[in-house]
């Protein structure tokens, strides 16, 4: 097997909400699992969240919505990700707070994983870490 | 509180209890743990005994409701003469369903107002800027001009309700007040609290239009103009419950919210104000979270410590600057996805803390809420949850009824203690605009969370449904989700566009250029945003003005501090 480089992730905000109890929660447990977090910050954009997946190169992509405005957010930033030919493989994943209903209709999208409230740390790193092993191999 | 000879037979009999009752049972059957905690991480004993509180002093320490220092309450009689004001919060979709719902919630007995504003409002963006598309009403109401106040408030007379803006700065508040001049209601006449806390604001929902420094000047311009002109109004209400909520312990809770109340009092003062001028209208918010006696006894702690910092640090004379009124949220980060309906339980508990704590105010979580806004189903379910309180318990019959308890007085004095020596480090840091500056307040708190997090992970905090007695069929939510139909916010966004096309535009320039001019100057802007709003300026007109004379801030957090 070729030598394995630690799983990279970007993990951001987007949205105009600030609350960053949870993604401060999934950065540490990420890191601590052994992987490389790279922080988007708060506020970001489709664009901006294909650029930093570019230079940063990052196996997964991870945005916390705490509004309710991620049915427009959300697909927005897929969207981007699919139009450009070097981040259209990359998964997305999205946490915060999700209706069940909205969680199937991102999923049907190709959101890879919905973790709302309640979500566990240790099952949202194993996810994290198939997601990234799935798409090297 | 007990004479030597007393406490020392007390000690005798206690030894021998220990002897021969305590210790056979012990090893028969042990205790479930070996050591108990609070939610917090404060030690817990088997049992409390008058050696506990052997160095209390009752007329010092504890003392009579309405009466220094004020630990069993800032009113004599508590909740005989009149109970707390029972406010839900409120916000969605437009300015117009928001009212309906006021409305709604005014007929089933709510006692106050609270309104929150959605994202965009929040931030100071107006609803048809691209930027906001998909949060318009999401999380609140927008509010973005007089016009929609007047929308939110229509139908509900101004003089006689009491209510409550959880927003920062004289934008929404000036809105408010620009239109009870034009009903004819009289400013002396208007009861309320702005949240405008904008310390709290910056680190716990990381919002920050200007820098940290100008945004605290200018929510301090706020306390001064209400002082002077709307004396009834509480201009300010530091918020405890947002430092809780991003992870904090109990006593950093207390302790952040009364340094960020310590620096408000302190620039103030600087100002060449009395601190009796202001003090009697500076309010509070807490939360109140899972953990029962530790939050009574936060909110005991937490009036005697400012009521001493007020009478002792700051030489308040007025004994109405001494109380520390708080309005109290239950936890919304308490509340759970798996089995939703156990969220009705847990706020019914943390509700009841707030009660027996002596809140002034009270709003309860609905069930709901770990998903979406509110139903009115899940609302009304949350206002029924204070009324059996208020009216079927019979906890409010009598005045602070666990006063005297030997474990709620030995915590309040362990918790009080606590936030002291907090208060003492921010004091070293040179004060809680410096600590915030310095990154320390936010690391505190994430350490805190990080902690919560990790006894969730290993067990040591249950959270029912979660990592204890969870059901393998969640997915299933019994209760109805609010969904909020997209049709509102096309409807807003044409709102606002007419607003802004039927604007007299010379004069809105004229006050907006006035306030940009007070802002450059360090002047108080409250007046000329008064002007800007009743010639329809909107929040982003006024967003604008500001970082035009002053620059934009940043975020308080741009990377991780794990």
């Amino acid at each position: 097997m070729a030598e394995r480089r630690p799983v990279r992730v970007l993990l951001a905000k987007a949205g105009l909400d600030g609350h960053n109890r949870g993604i401060q929660l999934v950065g540490k447990a990420l890191r601590d699992a052994g992987m490389e977090v790279v922080y988007g910050g708060l506020r970001i954009t489709p664009p901006e969240v294909v650029e930093m997946s570019i230079q940063e190169d990052v196996d997964v992509v991870g945005i916390s919505i705490f509004s309710g405005g991620l049915m427009t957010i959300v697909p927005k930033i897929y969207q981007a990700m699919q139009e450009n030919e070097a981040t259209r493989h990359i998964p997305l994943i999205v946490g915060g707070i999700v209706p069940p209903a909205e969680a199937e209709e991102l999923k049907r999208m190709g959101i890879k994983g919905v973790f709302g409230p309640g979500s566990d740390l240790d099952e949202i790193v194993g996810f994290v870490r198939s997601l990234a092993g799935s798409r090297s191999s | 509180m007990f004479r030597e000879d007393q406490l020392q037979a007390i000690e005798k009999a206690r030894r021998e209890w220990e002897l021969t009752v305590l210790n056979p049972i012990m090893e028969r059957w042990p205790e479930r743990k070996d050591e108990f905690r609070t939610q917090s991480g404060h030690p817990v004993k088997r049992m409390y005994t008058p050696e506990d509180i052997a160095d209390k002093d009752y007329m010092r320490d504890i003392s009579f409701p309405g009466y220094y220092p004020f630990t069993r309450g800032v009113f004599p009689t508590g909740y005989r003469g009149r109970l707390w004001t029972r406010r839900l919060i409120t916000g969605l979709a437009t300015p117009e369903e928001t009212n309906k719902r006021l409305k709604y919630l005014i007929r089933q007995g709510q006692t106050g107002l609270n309104i929150i504003f959605d994202n965009p409002t929040t931030n100071l963006f107006d609803s048809d800027n691209p930027i906001c598309e998909g949060e318009v009403g999401r999380d609140g109401v927008p509010c973005c001009t007089l016009r929609d106040m007047e929308v939110i408030m229509e139908g509900i007379d101004m003089s006689e309700v009491s209510t409550s803006i959880i927003h920062s700065g004289p934008f929404v508040l000036s809105m408010y007040l620009a239109l009870a001049e034009k009903r004819g209601v009289p400013f002396e006449r208007l009861r309320g609290t702005l949240q405008n806390d904008v310390l709290s604001q910056y680190y716990t929902v990381n919002m920050s239009v200007v820098s940290l420094r100008d945004g605290f000047r200018i929510s301090a311009d706020v306390v001064e103009y209400c002082r002077r002109h709307v004396p009834r109004w509480n201009p300010i209400s530091f918020v405890g419950y947002q430092i809780r909520e991003a992870g904090s312990t109990a006593a950093q809770e207390v302790a952040f919210a009364l340094g960020s109340a310590i620096g408000y009092t302190e620039e103030l003062i600087s100002r060449g104000m009395d601190v009796d001028d202001f003090a009697p209208r500076l309010s509070f918010m807490f939360n109140c979270h899972n953990d029962f006696f530790e939050e009574i006894c936060k909110l005991r702690a937490a009036r005697r410590l400012w009521a001493r910092i007020m009478k002792e640090r700051f030489g308040a004379r007025n004994p109405l600057s001494w109380l520390l009124r708080f309005h109290v949220q239950t936890a919304g980060s308490s509340l759970t996805a798996q089995q939703p309906i156990n969220n009705v339980i847990r706020t019914t508990i943390q509700a009841l803390a707030a009660v027996l704590g002596g809140a002034n105010s009270l709003h309860t979580n609905s069930m709901d809420e770990c998903y979406a806004l509110p139903s009115e189903y899940a609302a009304r379910t949350a206002l029924r949850t204070q009324q059996i309180i208020a009216y079927e318990s019979g906890v409010a019959n009598t005045v602070d009824p666990l006063a005297g308890s030997y474990f709620v007085e030995k915590l309040t004095d362990e918790i009080e203690e606590e936030a002291h020596e907090i208060i003492r480090k921010i004091d070293d840091l040179g004060g809680m605009v410096a600590a915030l500056e310095a990154g320390w307040v936010q690391r505190e708190i994430v350490r805190a969370s990080n902690e919560y997090h990790r006894k969730m992970k290993t067990g040591e905090i249950t959270v029912v449904g979660v990592n204890a007695f969870a059901e393998d069929d969640d997915e299933e939510v019994p209760i109805e989700i609010l969904r909020i139909d997209p049709a509102h916010e096309a409807h807003q966004v044409e709102m606002v566009r007419r607003v802004k096309a039927g604007r007299d535009e010379k004069k809105l320039r004229q006050a907006l250029e006035r306030m940009k001019e007070d802002a450059a100057a360090h002047r108080n802007i409250v007046p000329s945003c008064m002007e800007a709003v009743k010639a329809y300026a909107s929040l982003e007109d006024m967003r604008n003005a500001l970082q035009e004379a002053l620059g934009a801030g940043k975020e308080s957090k741009d990377a991780f501090i794990c």
